[in-house]
């Protein structure tokens, strides 16, 4: 990387080199890379968005362990024990000045639920259920969709007839529906299969939009330079055609990791997701929906966490989007 | 046209025969539609299994099980449920709820998301365009089974507590007003002392107006009256009029629109009899003559020159001033609905489609249907207006840096004009599409609702379907589902083609 080229956007340009100043340009040359972090760090959005994701995936992952490895946090989301308090919440963040008792942090920060059970230690147990499933259905569809939606932009004929068919059956099936069949028969083999076997069925947006890219790419020049000098076809769409879509495909794992976690908490509120013994955000709120009046923080807990991963998986996709195509961003004259 | 018509009708056909076969294949394999009978104690067992092998066919391949179900489905019979019910009965039963409730969602989720992102778009990054995003995004986000279960604990209850001694306190005032004043001075574009007087005006008047109405006890049994449906009427009649043609009082469609408003002011007390008890009917044919005499109106007042402006501007306030007596009527039936012995003051309900026995008059049935629908429509709303709002917003910004929209500005056509008649048409195109498919979201969104809010709808006949591993019920949902879904795609299309010439040409 090209030192001149690092600096953050929005301040000018330092004077090139003695070639550039003797042509009169003051211009930094960058990569196609370095404009889209530019871009991309003057979103604010998308900067909230990183650190408030980047803490709930820092939280969720070493707050009670992952698998075999230990966390910091000494209850577990299974041992039960007694109620203290009613099972109130024990987090303060009501400032001492202001008359609170402060930043405390306590025995029980989320509270407790009905048999004990740390509810923080279950919340972070339910994110990470919520967002392995998420990220799975999100790699899993977008490397589907991708490659259904190149295959079928760039052959014609028979293959793209076929391709597109699939699509628009699978679109005509209301995504939630498709969804929860499949989950049914997916929720008891474990979250694994089941984030797998949701993107199977929810790559259709990514197929659609990578399509529409690659039918226009498929005209250019460079493609055609591939193909007179003998390149196979599969070499073309993943050497040539996959690398310029590379905007996309990317915005569009965002927005589907987005979509998939409200996908899967959905369906765990159906009872139909992730199954018992196992928990996740969407089952939480579906079992305690009903203690919401008298144990109101067991039904907010699980919430505020899914729109906090949601609302900034989907800021960051808004600045990525920004960032690979500013054209919308246009400030009127 | 007609060809293109026709090849997209066929292709849509066999899209939606695959899409049945897909869908039947998982739906019979969702669960194991045998687990609860093999769960019975011995003596029974045998004959629970065999009754349902035999009911379901489950002796045969699951292909040929399909094709059993679609030959007598293509004759209108939705066979049996695994205990032997009649699905077409329930189907018959479960879809008009959830038609009503997916028609309000997707009417409202339109005409205010396109409003709003119209506005957003054409202040882009005023302090107005920025909440609207922000919210937008927040909506994006929203669970809509967290939504609707805390609108269904927390509002619903609010709501109905508040309705017992509706009078407003002070703070509620000073909130609503203020509320009022920011976003009426953010929608418009002007200097900052215009603004602030704005934001002064409104507010004072919305507070003023609040007052007086908490005092006087109309919460308890609302209503316009004549003087304000006259007010409302005249007032509607010269802010469409602006819209379609420009602020001018001695315009032809001003004249024509305003003579409108006065004929539906003498109709509200002519018609006042009619109105008393209508049944949908009577209120459809009467919605149609007045469509009818208000365009006569706009073409005898719009004379050879502005007809074309005069007749839209006419029966727009004509629509417009059915719909505030109709909503008079509403508001006035109110007071007698609350009191009714079934509804006992709980006005806004959690459960259920409709209050079940309710014996009323049409207008205490609207108020039945509305309280019921109020808050499933705004759970499914809120989740659905950001999509519309951010879609209106980009494709607007994008027609508003074309060129012929410069053109226009250059040409010296007043910012009305270009707005409605150049940009607007042209950016609403990319929303036809985004409406087909917006549809199928609502109805994933209806199943969930209609869980939250305990209505035997569409909704349950998919989840008895899965849990069951019953494809009938299943089917039937997806008949109606994708139906749907199909429909709304190929009017997209062809309405896509019918508005832009170079599909409709090439």
């Amino acid at each position: 990387m090209r030192k001149k080229s690092a600096q953050p956007a929005g301040t000018p340009p330092t004077p090139g080199s003695a070639d550039d100043a003797a042509q009169g340009m003051n211009v930094a040359s960058r990569t196609q890379f370095q404009l889209v972090r530019a871009r991309f760090f003057r979103h604010r959005g998308a900067l909230v968005g990183m650190a408030l994701f980047g803490f709930i995936l820092t939280l969720a992952a070493t707050s009670i362990g992952w698998g075999p490895i230990p966390g910091w946090w000494d209850k577990s989301p299974t041992g039960t024990g007694v109620v203290l308090e009613g099972g109130r919440p024990t987090l303060g963040v009501w400032p001492t000045f202001l008359g609170g008792g402060g930043v405390t942090w306590g025995e029980h920060p989320f509270g407790q639920d009905d048999i004990g059970r740390d509810y923080f230690a279950v919340v972070m147990r339910g994110t990470q259920v919520s967002l392995t499933v998420a990220f799975l259905v999100g790699t899993v569809a977008t490397v589907i969709g991708t490659v259904i939606g190149a295959c079928a932009g760039y052959f014609r004929g028979w293959a793209e007839a076929v391709l597109m068919r699939v699509t628009d059956v699978m679109i005509t099936i209301p995504t939630l529906v498709i969804a929860a069949v499949v989950a049914a028969m997916a929720g008891r083999q474990g979250i694994v299969v089941l984030g797998i076997m949701l993107g199977l069925v929810t790559w259709t947006q990514t197929a659609r939009l990578v399509r529409g890219e690659v039918l226009s790419l498929r005209e250019k020049e460079f493609v055609e330079a591939a193909r007179s000098v003998g390149t196979s076809a599969k070499r073309i769409i993943f050497r040539h055609l996959v690398p310029n879509v590379v905007g996309i495909i990317i915005v569009s794992v965002t927005l589907a990791i987005a979509a998939a976690v409200l996908l899967e908490t959905g369906l765990s509120f159906l009872g139909i997701g992730v199954q018992p013994p196992d928990t996740s955000l969407g089952r939480l709120i579906t079992d305690y929906q009903t203690a919401m009046m008298t144990r109101a923080w067991l039904f907010y807990w699980p919430g505020l966490f899914i729109i906090g991963i949601a609302l900034s998986v989907n800021f960051i996709g808004d600045g990525l989007r920004d960032a690979f195509d500013p054209r919308q961003n246009r400030v009127r004259d | 046209m007609l060809v293109f018509i026709a090849r997209r009708l066929f292709v849509s056909l066999w899209v939606f025969l695959a899409a049945t076969a897909v869908m039947f294949i998982l739906a019979a394999n969702a669960n194991d539609p045998l687990e609860e009978a093999r769960q019975l104690p011995d003596n029974e067992r045998e004959a629970a299994l065999a009754t349902i092998t035999e009911r379901m066919n489950l002796d045969k391949p699951v292909l040929i099980r399909y094709l059993l179900w679609l030959g007598s489905a293509i004759t209108g019979d939705l066979g049996v449920n695994r205990q032997g019910q009649d699905v077409n009965a329930m189907l018959g039963t479960a879809f008009p709820a959830t038609l009503q409730l997916l028609a309000a969602a997707t009417v409202l989720a339109i005409v205010f998301g396109i409003a709003i992102g119209v506005i957003s778009a054409l202040r882009q990054y005023s302090a107005f365009d920025q909440s609207v995003t922000f919210v937008a995004f927040v909506c994006f986000s929203l669970p809509l089974f967290w939504v609707g279960t805390l609108l269904k604990q927390y509002i619903a209850v609010d709501i109905n507590d508040w309705l017992q001694d509706p009078t407003l306190s002070l703070v509620m005032v000073v909130a609503l007003s203020l509320l009022t004043g920011a976003v009426c001075s953010g929608v418009l574009v002007v200097d900052r002392r215009t603004r602030w007087t704005v934001f002064g005006a409104t507010a004072g008047a919305m507070a003023v107006l609040l007052l007086v109405l908490s005092a006087t006890g109309w919460f308890a049994d609302p209503g316009l009256g004549p003087v304000v449906v006259a007010l409302t009427a005249f007032a509607g009649a010269v802010a469409i009029t602006t819209l379609v043609s420009g602020l001018d009082f001695t315009s032809p469609p001003m004249r024509a629109a305003l003579v409108t408003a006065a004929v539906g002011v003498v109709c509200y007390f002519a018609f006042g009899p009619v109105l008393n008890d209508p049944n949908l009917l009577t209120l459809l044919l009467l919605a149609l003559l007045t469509a009818a005499v208000s365009a006569g109106i706009g073409w005898f007042f719009g004379g050879e020159l502005f007809r074309r402006q005069a007749i839209p501007a006419a029966v727009l306030t004509g629509l417009f001033t059915a719909t505030v007596i109709f909503v008079d009527r509403v508001l006035q039936a109110f007071a007698g609905y609350a009191a009714h012995s079934r509804i006992r003051g709980r006005v806004i309900s959690t459960i259920g489609p409709s209050t079940p026995n309710f014996e009323g008059t049409f207008w205490q049935h609207s108020l039945d249907s509305a309280g019921h629908l109020l808050l499933p429509t705004l759970a499914l709303v809120l989740v659905s207006l950001a999509s519309y709002t951010r879609y209106t917003r980009a494709s607007m910004l994008e027609v508003m840096n074309q060129d012929y929209v410069r053109t226009a500005r250059a040409k010296g056509l007043t910012e009305r004009a270009v707005i409605t008649r150049h940009a607007l048409r042209n950016g609403m195109i990319p929303i036809t599409t985004l409406t087909a498919y917006d549809i199928g979201t609502l109805i994933g969104g209806a199943v969930i609702t209609e869980r939250v809010f305990g209505w035997k709808a569409m909704g349950t006949l998919l989840q008895d379907g899965i849990e069951q591993g019953d494809p009938m019920p299943i089917m039937a949902f997806f008949l109606v589902a994708g139906g749907a879904i199909v429909v709304f795609n190929m009017i997209a299309d062809i309405a896509y083609a019918f508005l832009d010439p170079r599909i409709r040409l090439s």
